[in-house]
């Protein structure tokens, strides 16, 4: 049926890519609220976040959040919030060649007989440790990349997989040179 | 890595950094929270704060009650406190400061707050809140200030203690005033107001390097010359950023239009910063810009935007806009350039700075190629083509009044008078903004970005206050004006003369006009039904009310609204149906503007209906 209304229909937007920030702060009340409720109000989600103070003498905190956008979005996201007033620097890992991104997970297998051999297996072949073991049931620390943690996910779910935590990304460039 | 943004460490932030810090002394004695607040306002030069009492600012209001230092003006609402603040800043070039409640002071405050932070006023909200035990439990006249205006200030703090209180008063006033200007709160919370600390001078206080702007680069400067120089078609688009750099950038800008005989158009936030009676002038471009400004902004080869945001009133259809120009973008908040429009040479910096640069960097350079009248002659002939159009010209008649010939006749009689203009938001900003013109910078307050209604009435007053023995007025709508009428009683209360000019349609008339354009006449809901007599509540007030009905009457009516010495409520009946013309349609590009004449309903592309 044609749109009776005099406003047409919105159509799609321009393809979004995920992007990496890290954002160095002063460690300050709500200083997080600013940093997410700047993303979060333009209506992207934040995939992962992670926050810590990283030097406690002059109270920087570093902020690293994952977020989905149209490269023109993510543009004006990181001037945003380079604006912000207790915000040191932006760093935009994602345009980043040389940069390592680490992630730990914490994953809960519940399983027997082949499946928890299988397991095993790949837990060996992704380098993952055992924190915990019990007849039914492997507790493994896994680290890497995001996408190697996705990968490991994946080929444990038809394995019994039933529990998963996550740091989300950690980031920092390679090479002598620092932020 | 791509850093975005290097803030240096600390040090030298404010405009006192670098000197040392004064010889100890014996300590003072201790004050409370309350005197430490009035004697940083002090030091950083209030001399007048807008407020509205409250239980949670009951300390301030004490010691401001002993202070004969500090002017405080009562509004009748936090809302008009705050748009008195703006007026009074944007007036005067000063920060403005607003002295609220918590709670309910705190969220009447917060449209203010937001019109400061689109039009990038400098202002300094200080709000009360509730003793810090009780936050977080819902106790009477609490609301999470923070929390509510976190997204409509620039930046804003939870003092947690008297201790570091000054500090945060210092720090909240640099950030205000510094790079782009913008609304700044601070929260204090009652038990904090009487607590007892030592006072820190703005001197002494560590100020962070939280406002960034970088140097100016040479070669930047040269680079944008040499594009200068060559260009054919080029024009100045300059905006609020202009105004908010101060009277210096002003002169630059002129400086710098008479030496490179460039055009210069404006958005509505920066009308007065080139005079309107400058032969270079081409009006205010946009939405109801000119023909000869939307045009030379379309047909320009060379754009160089001073302080304007690209706007999506100026802009039009974004993929048609100025298509075939290399754009200049000026400006000293990084994140206004390529927001909305690709730029193809952005400089971060102040205005007036830049413009300067420019200037001495244009006079430096070996002129004659670039001075050689036959460069610019095309163009300045295609301009006046343009011209010739008298795109602003209206219809007159002798039995109603025009709503465009009650400004102009506004216009002529007070010419030659120190006057200050504020206005609503609707029909009556449009053709104020067309057929007021000004010479002058600061003159013109007017909300662009959040389009306000109800600012006008409360900015006079703290224009009044600004500027005592101005002519201020209020270009005003039947329906706007009510929004804040009660502000009349501050007006009366201070003795402040300010003229409150409707241009009395009965209509919503802006949103009556866009309801005639996109749904075929179905004016749902925007008659002024029962409006109030304005000449018999200018007298409930205190006021003067006059009314005008007949175009043969307006002249004397004006002259006697100026001779009035206390504030007027002048009824101007316009004629009802009248449009603002000329108007690119949403969705349209600069080149394809309506002229008068009724609508015939599909001036509005599909895409453009969308659009406000």
């Amino acid at each position: 049926m044609e749109n009776a209304s005099v406003y047409p229909v919105p159509q799609g937007e321009a393809a979004v890519a995920e992007s990496i920030l890290a954002v160095i702060v002063d460690n300050e009340p709500g200083v997080l609220s600013r940093v997410i409720g700047l993303i979060s109000a333009r209506g992207y989600n934040i995939e992962s976040l992670t926050v810590a103070e990283v030097d406690a003498e002059k109270h920087r905190s570093r902020i690293t959040v994952v977020t989905r956008g149209t490269p023109q979005k993510i543009e004006q996201i990181k001037a945003q919030l380079g604006r912000l007033v207790p915000v040191r620097r932006v760093i935009d890992i994602s345009e980043e060649s040389d940069a390592l991104t680490r992630e730990l997970a914490l994953v809960k297998i519940v399983s027997t007989g082949e499946q928890r051999v299988e397991a095993m297996r790949l837990a060996e072949i992704f380098r993952a440790r055992p924190l915990d073991t019990t007849h039914t049931s492997f507790i493994f620390e896994v680290t890497g990349a995001r996408d190697k943690i996705n990968a490991f996910l994946d080929l444990l779910k038809p394995l019994g997989l039933v529990e998963v935590s996550r740091t989300g990304v950690l980031s920092i460039r390679r090479g002598s040179e620092a932020e | 890595m791509t850093t975005l943004l290097e803030k240096t460490e600390d040090a030298e932030a404010g405009e006192e950094s670098g000197q040392a810090a004064p010889a100890a002394e014996p300590a003072p004695a201790q004050k409370a929270g309350a005197e430490l607040l009035l004697d940083a306002l002090e030091e950083q030069g209030v001399d007048v704060i807008f407020g509205y009492p409250g239980g949670a600012v009951l300390p301030i209001y004490d010691a401001l009650h002993q202070r004969e230092t500090i002017r405080h003006v009562m509004a009748r609402h936090e809302q008009g406190a705050v748009h008195a603040a703006e007026g009074y800043a944007r007036s005067s070039g000063k920060v403005g400061v607003v002295l609220v409640t918590s709670g309910p002071g705190a969220t009447n405050a917060v449209t203010g707050l937001t019109d400061a932070l689109l039009d990038s006023i400098p202002l300094v909200c200080i709000t009360g809140q509730v003793a810090r035990g009780l936050i977080g439990t819902d106790a009477f006249q609490e609301c999470d200030t923070i929390g509510i205006t976190r997204a409509c200030t620039k930046h804003n703090y939870l003092v947690g203690n008297a201790r570091s209180l000054p500090a945060i008063v210092h720090e909240a006033f640099h950030v205000s005033r510094n790079g782009r200007p913008g609304p700044v709160l601070i929260d204090i919370p009652k038990d904090v107001q009487f607590e007892k600390a030592d006072y820190v001078t703005r001197r002494v206080a560590r100020q962070r390097n939280c406002i960034v702007t970088p140097p100016v680069q040479p070669k930047e400067i040269e680079h944008a010359v040499e594009l200068m120089r060559q260009a054919r078609r080029p024009v100045f688009y300059t905006g609020g950023g202009v105004i908010n750099a101060g009277v210096e950038a002003s002169a630059a800008l002129r400086a710098l239009a008479r030496e490179t005989g460039f055009p210069v158009t404006s958005t509505l936030m920066g009308l007065g910063a080139f005079p309107a009676s400058d032969p270079q002038w081409l009006g205010m471009l946009g939405m109801h810009g000119s023909f000869e400004a939307n045009n030379a902004m379309h047909g320009c080869d060379l754009m160089i935007a001073v302080g304007a945001r690209f706007d999506d009133r100026v802009t039009g259809r974004l993929d048609a806009f100025s298509p075939g120009s290399q754009k200049i973008q000026i400006d000293i908040d990084p994140s206004s350039v390529n927001k909305i429009v690709k730029v193809d040479f952005p400089i971060i910096g102040d205005a007036g700075v830049i413009l300067e640069a420019l200037l001495s960097q244009w006079r430096k350079r070996e002129n004659a190629a670039a001075a050689l009248p036959s460069r610019l002659s095309e163009w300045a002939a295609q301009i006046q083509t343009w011209r010739g159009k008298d795109s602003f010209a209206f219809e007159t008649s002798d039995t109603v009044i025009k709503p465009q010939f009650a400004i102009e006749r506004l216009y002529q009689l007070t010419r030659g008078k120190d006057v200050y203009v504020t206005t609503e938001v609707g029909q009556h900003q449009m053709w104020a903004a067309q057929h007021f013109h000004f010479d002058d910078p600061n003159r013109w307050m007017t909300s662009g970005g959040l389009g306000t209604m109800g600012y006008g009435l409360p900015a006079a007053i703290g224009v009044q206050i600004a500027h005592p023995g101005a002519l201020v007025i209020d270009i005003a709508g039947d329906a706007s004006v009510q929004m804040m009428m009660q502000e009349m009683s501050t007006a009366i209360q201070h003795d402040l003369p300010v003229k409150i000019f409707i241009l009395n349609n009965e209509y919503l008339g802006m949103v009556r006009q866009w309801q005639e354009l996109l749904h075929d006449g179905r004016y749902s809901h925007t008659y002024s039904e029962s409006l109030p007599d304005f000449v018999k509540l200018a007298e409930a007030y205190g006021g003067a009310g006059l009314r005008v009905e007949r175009p043969g009457e307006l002249d004397d009516a004006i002259k006697e609204m100026i001779a009035i010495d206390k504030p007027v409520l002048f009824d101007c009946r316009v004629s009802a149906e009248e449009n603002v013309f000329p108007m690119i349609p949403s969705g349209a590009a600069h080149n394809q503007m309506l002229f008068g004449g009724a609508f015939s309903g599909d001036e509005v592309s599909k895409e453009g209906r969308v659009q406000v």
